[in-house]
């Protein structure tokens, strides 16, 4: 914001109007998230203070922040235990050939148990991999539905049908279909990823193929005029015309699905067990120590700050590819 | 007069609740090569109808428009039309936005270097080679008129359609396009349909003046020739005797046999002021 004229005219003394203003600024960006996170942390505190549980006190921002330096080092001992081992097989195998130059040697893969960080990975992968592939398959189809309006007329209730569904109610069938469709002796990818991307899929669908399509079909007649008089080819059209002119709605859609893929995510591993922050949250849960609670409170911090991040590349990828530099994107 | 484009009696019917609305009603006009056509007329009295006949982006119910003696059934790069809101595309910039249209015209018939050149021709008939890299949001309301005509010039039409192309611009942006206009057409000869409200536009830019009735069933009331010599100069015109002349003949058309009736009392308004409205023409245009 800037000084108006006419403040610094009335004003005499408008030259400490600048420095207020920087002062309204920085308080607008910093001071008030600052003052709203400290009043959460005194809420959190002392509420959670009063709150007793079968396994003890509601965790506090101190056991939290315990639990991370906890969960941080464990992946650290985790993956020193995992160095250590590979180290001693080679050590062990280096020996095995200088004795026998002929000897088979094998490495074996460690199984230790994945830690909380492996944990994330594991449900970035899985959402960004189910996220994509339904991206592919649903802006596709938005155009085609937003192009032709009796795709869309065939195509409407079906999607009505399913955009409501729970991820929970495909999850059992998901998971049937894959054990009986995905058999192979040397698999790529683990049934439970498999699983739990599908369930993913088809869950984040739906709002980038409804945006797409009201996006497509809105684009403006002149527009559509000028691709006619030009005669341009059913591809020029799509990607010089059509495509261009309704990615504000096409990203607003992909927003839309991949925050509920993310949500979708944590609810399908925990109910399937397959790896990721569901599963950590469960067995914690399962587990009930006195640290469980706090250690589920990081992974719900944890998931909550993945997903808000996941949203920002969003809109940062947006801000790249768009054409309206001036649009209002938040 | 050598026919170069024929209208004969282009009708057009539109679906409605209650049936069929006729908008156009037997609408017959010979254009021939190199003519500049003004078609005038109230809201609403179809001009823009015929004007879309002609590009191919609708379909007459009856009748049909032959160019050079072939039948227009869709639209199509050589009845090139200058959109009354420019129409360009806003994310491309000025010159990409020719370009898309030169790409799409001579895809195979001119060479890349060639493209080029012509592209920038274009943009340098209507004076707008400093801002090729500009998109539309960074330029003037006259300024995207300007690259508009140049994209439609640039597909080197046979027949130039313009819908309104100045309609939404000031006074003297107007003046200023109206005159390179006037230049371009004078150099390349183009055969021109433009439509307007604007009286001192049609008689300064026009050969003909077509002035349609009010629909509903609109077709031509009148046809006035405006056979005032080239080159035109807007300042010595405001005195000339013929050129007030015309200027009288179309608005004593608009404004006493094809006045717009609205209403009972917006008709008795129009009538106390209809006498101002003759004296003072520019507020007809900017009443519009």
């Amino acid at each position: 914001m800037k000084s108006t004229p006419l403040s610094s005219i009335s004003q005499p003394s408008g030259r400490t109007l600048p420095g207020l203003d920087l002062f309204m600024q920085l308080s607008r960006s910093l001071l008030l998230p600052v003052i709203g996170i400290l009043l959460f942390l005194f809420i959190w505190f002392n509420g959670a203070r009063m709150i007793h549980t079968s396994l003890g006190e509601f965790p506090g921002p101190v056991q939290v922040w315990e639990q991370t330096t906890n969960l941080v080092a464990e992946h650290q001992q985790e993956h020193q235990r995992e160095q250590d081992f590979y180290a001693r097989q080679e050590v062990r195998n280096a020996q095995t050939l200088a004795a026998n130059p002929e000897a088979k040697v094998t490495i074996r893969p460690y199984t230790g148990k994945p830690t909380f960080l492996d944990q994330i990975v594991t449900s970035l992968v899985t959402v960004l991999s189910g996220f994509v592939l339904a991206s592919l398959i649903a802006i596709p189809l938005g155009i085609l539905i937003g192009l032709n309006e009796s795709v869309y007329a065939a195509v409407n209730p079906l999607i009505q049908l399913f955009k409501p569904v729970s991820p929970l109610a495909w999850l059992p069938l998901v998971t049937m279909v894959v054990s009986a469709v995905y058999v192979s002796q040397d698999p790529a990818f683990s049934k439970s990823f498999l699983t739990s991307m599908f369930t993913v899929l088809l869950c984040c669908l739906w709002p980038t193929v409804i945006n797409t399509a009201v996006g497509v079909a809105n684009v403006s007649k002149d527009l559509l005029n000028v691709s006619q008089v030009l005669r341009l080819g059913v591809l020029t059209h799509v990607f010089k015309i059509i495509v261009p002119a309704s990615l504000p709605l096409m990203f607003t859609g992909l927003r839309l699905s991949l925050g509920i893929a993310w949500m979708v995510l944590i609810a399908a591993e925990m109910l399937a067990q397959s790896p990721g922050l569901g599963k950590f949250v469960w067995d914690e849960f399962q587990n009930g120590s006195s640290n469980s609670l706090g250690r589920i409170m990081v992974a719900v911090l944890a998931i909550g700050l993945i997903g808000f991040m996941l949203d920002r590349s969003m809109l940062f990828l947006q801000r790249k590819v768009s054409w309206d530099k001036n649009a209002i994107m938040r | 007069m050598k026919k170069y484009l024929q209208l004969s009696e282009v009708s057009i019917d539109f679906p409605i609740p209650k049936g069929l609305f006729r908008a156009l009603d037997k609408v017959s006009l010979d254009i021939a090569q190199g003519e500049f056509v003004s078609l005038i007329g109230h809201s609403g009295c179809g001009k823009s109808t015929v004007l879309n006949i002609v590009a191919g982006l609708h379909q007459a119910t009856e009748g049909g428009v032959l160019l050079e003696d072939r039948e227009v059934n869709a639209p199509g790069p050589e009845r090139a039309v200058v959109f009354q809101n420019h129409s360009l595309l806003p994310w491309l910039t000025a010159y990409e936005n020719v370009e898309l249209a030169v790409k799409q015209v001579f895809k195979g018939k001119k060479s890349k270097a060639e493209m080029r050149e012509w592209i920038i021709h274009n943009l340098d008939l209507v004076q707008m080679t400093h801002a090729l890299d500009k998109r539309p949001d960074e330029i003037s309301g006259g300024m995207k008129q300007r690259v508009g005509i140049a994209r439609a010039l640039a597909m080197e039409p046979k027949v130039l359609l313009m819908d309104e192309p100045f309609g939404a611009l000031d006074a003297l942006t107007r003046a200023h396009l109206q005159d390179s206009l006037m230049e371009i057409h004078a150099d390349l000869g183009n055969t021109v349909i433009m439509i307007t409200h604007d009286v001192d536009e049609a008689v300064l830019l026009s050969d003909r003046i077509v002035m349609m009735t009010n629909g509903p069933a609109a077709t031509i009331g009148e046809i006035l020739h405006i056979d005032l010599e080239r080159p035109r100069k807007r300042v010595e015109l405001a005195g000339d005797a013929r050129y007030n002349h015309f200027r009288q003949a179309v608005l004593s058309f608009l404004y006493e046999r094809q006045r717009k009736v609205e209403d009972f009392g917006a008709q008795k308004k129009a009538h106390e002021h209809e006498h101002e409205a003759v004296a003072a023409p520019l507020k007809v245009s900017a009443a519009k």
